[in-house]
């Protein structure tokens, strides 16, 4: 199925990234393109296949409960942008 | 003095010896960079005093009289992987005042083992391409020839080893980024077992395909960095806890005019047929005849869904670029936007304006396929297909311990050649995204050069933990040819 313009708007929104409506129709063409040679992939037969989620077939490892982590936050706090009585300061996220 | 621009195998025994020292080294590798890296733009960051200091420990080091083989050897980073005190931006505008608090994994390895660090090399933004053209601090020229890219995306770090403006360097390999940048420079480059080398601090890409290695002159060279990057590291929960191996350790035994005897090569059809140029295909097959004089056979075979390797990869990778990209989100690193309306329009200003035009395509083909509706029929159908092109390869090393073929269908292409057209981009790593789909090593070494005078890889594909097999064939190769020790005119004395 092709790439229309409706489809690169509702891309673009979920994935929060500003496209203008000047640039939406060679994104359109580039992104109908890459789905062009990924849609290759309808034609096989996957059958049975079970999907490989990675490439050794090992246990996520567990680690002991216990405090492994030192109390760096002054350094992590110098290369932040802005910071006040120890708290990193950040833009309102909550609306 | 010594030559300074020999590989790190010489200049450790140099050192080690006295004839040299690591400031003689560092200084002389500096003023290379100050006259060369101009036209080459391999740097994005050099940090002279660093180095200098750097370089000074390690010869206080030498001179107590223990060091390893790394100690007081020059490095370049590639600027994905994290520097503590060291700006680190990825290729992007989004992190172009980034400076971490910590060392990568593999950064405090090659630390650790004395390296000296002399700055972090250009690269695609966020590891995405195969040309290093995408990225905000300009595209990286081939030393080779100006007019032509270095391959992609750790294309600053081949073309800073290629230009022997440092002897080893690093790399990220999520579809070729270290194999094809090796192969169109003319210098070697290995891609480990996924796992073998921490993730921790390396700017996540694509998490399940992403991993490090090094970049060097020689397949020795290449064994030597990787005994300082390889281990095991909690903070990455798929690095693999393992012995630890010495890559090195059968290069040194003396074997005779057959040092190959025994060693089956598989040749997969689907890495001989069309669309390669003629040059690659004569200089890969004079490479065949002389690992059959050194005592190798080839064993014709093949891997019928290796053809479905780049569409798979071009639903994995950006899915996963999607996710991993999301935390850049203008709130806690890297770019905002100065103006915006609301929380949302923050996020997609911010995003808009750090990110360059290839990341974003990425990340819409991502959140496209991961989108509500649209997961059964991409994400699960590429990790099915994923599955059986790594039965393929299970096969194939039934009968056969390494896979050679092209490292890439073409030598190095001019720049701007393939911009406008991502899908002809994306075909550049038809032979190299396998091996990051199916986690097992592979690595480029040297074996000609076109009729441009271009150089051009051979691929030596191998199974999970074989890197130390494939880089002594690799060796064995390079003590009868001497590919690997051509060197660019820019680079000349």
């Amino acid at each position: 199925m092709p790439i229309s313009l409706a489809d690169v708007h509702r891309i673009a929104h979920l994935a929060r990234i500003e496209i203008d409506a000047g640039q939406a129709e060679e994104v359109r063409a580039k992104l109908d393109a890459i789905f062009g040679l990924i849609n290759q992939l309808a034609a096989v037969d996957t059958t049975g296949v079970r999907p490989m989620a990675h490439a050794q077939d090992v246990m996520l490892p567990l680690r002991a409960d216990s405090v492994t982590e030192t109390d760096c936050r002054d350094l992590y706090q110098s290369v932040a942008p802005a910071v006040e009585d120890g708290l990193f300061l950040v833009p309102k996220v909550l609306e | 003095m010594s030559d300074i621009t020999a590989p790190i195998a010489a200049l450790s025994e140099a050192l080690r010896a006295r004839r040299l020292s690591s400031v003689e080294l560092t200084q002389g590798l500096l003023d290379r960079i100050a006259k060369i890296d101009p036209a080459l733009n391999a740097f994005i960051t050099v940090d002279r005093e660093r180095a200098l200091s750097d370089a000074n420990a390690a010869d206080t080091a030498i001179a107590a009289g223990n060091a390893g083989p790394l100690v007081g050897i020059p490095i370049a980073h590639k600027d994905i992987l994290v520097t503590a005190g060291m700006r680190t931006t990825c290729g992007s505008r989004m992190l172009a005042n980034y400076t971490s608090p910590f060392d990568a994994h593999v950064v405090a390895g090659l630390r650790r083992a004395g390296t000296v660090l002399v700055g972090k090399t250009n690269m695609d933004e966020f590891a995405m391409g195969s040309s290093s053209e995408t990225s905000h601090y300009g595209p990286v020229k081939n030393p080779w020839d100006l007019r032509c890219v270095p391959g992609g995306s750790s294309g600053g770090s081949a073309a800073a080893v290629a230009a022997r403006l440092v002897p080893g360097g690093t790399g990220t390999d999520t579809g070729g980024s270290i194999r094809q940048p090796a192969a169109l420079s003319g210098i070697c480059g290995l891609k480990p077992t996924y796992g073998v080398c921490s993730r921790y601090g390396l700017v996540a890409f694509a998490s399940s395909l992403d991993q490090a290695g090094p970049f060097a002159q020689t397949a020795q060279d290449l064994a030597l960095l990787l005994n300082a990057m390889a281990g095991h590291d909690p903070r990455d929960s798929t690095s693999l806890d393992r012995p630890a191996e010495d890559y090195t350790r059968t290069l040194r035994e003396g074997r005779g005019a057959k040092p190959l005897a025994g060693l089956r090569i598989g040749l997969p059809r689907e890495f001989f047929g069309d669309g390669i140029d003629a040059d690659t295909a004569k200089a890969v097959d004079e490479a065949l005849a002389e690992f059959r004089r050194l005592g190798g056979t080839t064993i014709e075979l093949t891997l019928p869904n290796v053809k479905l390797s780049v569409p798979v990869y071009y639903v994995i990778a950006p899915a996963e670029a999607s996710s991993n990209l999301s935390r850049f989100d203008g709130v806690r690193y890297g770019h905002r936007a100065a103006k915006y309306d609301d929380l949302t329009d923050m996020y997609r200003k911010s995003r808009a304006e750090g990110f360059g035009a290839e990341v974003k395509r990425r990340i819409l083909v991502g959140t496209s396929v991961l989108s509500h509706g649209y997961y059964d029929a991409y994400y699960l159908k590429a990790q099915q297909v994923r599955n059986l092109i790594a039965g393929d390869f299970r096969r194939a090393y039934q009968s056969c311990d390494v896979i050679m073929g092209p490292t890439a269908p073409t030598t190095a292409f001019q720049i701007g050649a393939k911009t406008d057209d991502p899908v002809e981009m994306y075909l550049n790593d038809i032979f190299t995204v396998a091996a990051n789909l199916t986690g097992a090593p592979a690595l480029s070494i040297p074996c000609g050069f076109d009729r441009s005078g271009l150089p051009i890889g051979l691929q030596l594909q191998g199974d999970y933990f074989a890197e130390a097999r494939m880089l002594d064939v690799a060796h064995r190769f390079q003590q009868a040819t001497d590919w690997h020790k051509r060197i660019p005119a820019v680079a000349a004395p």
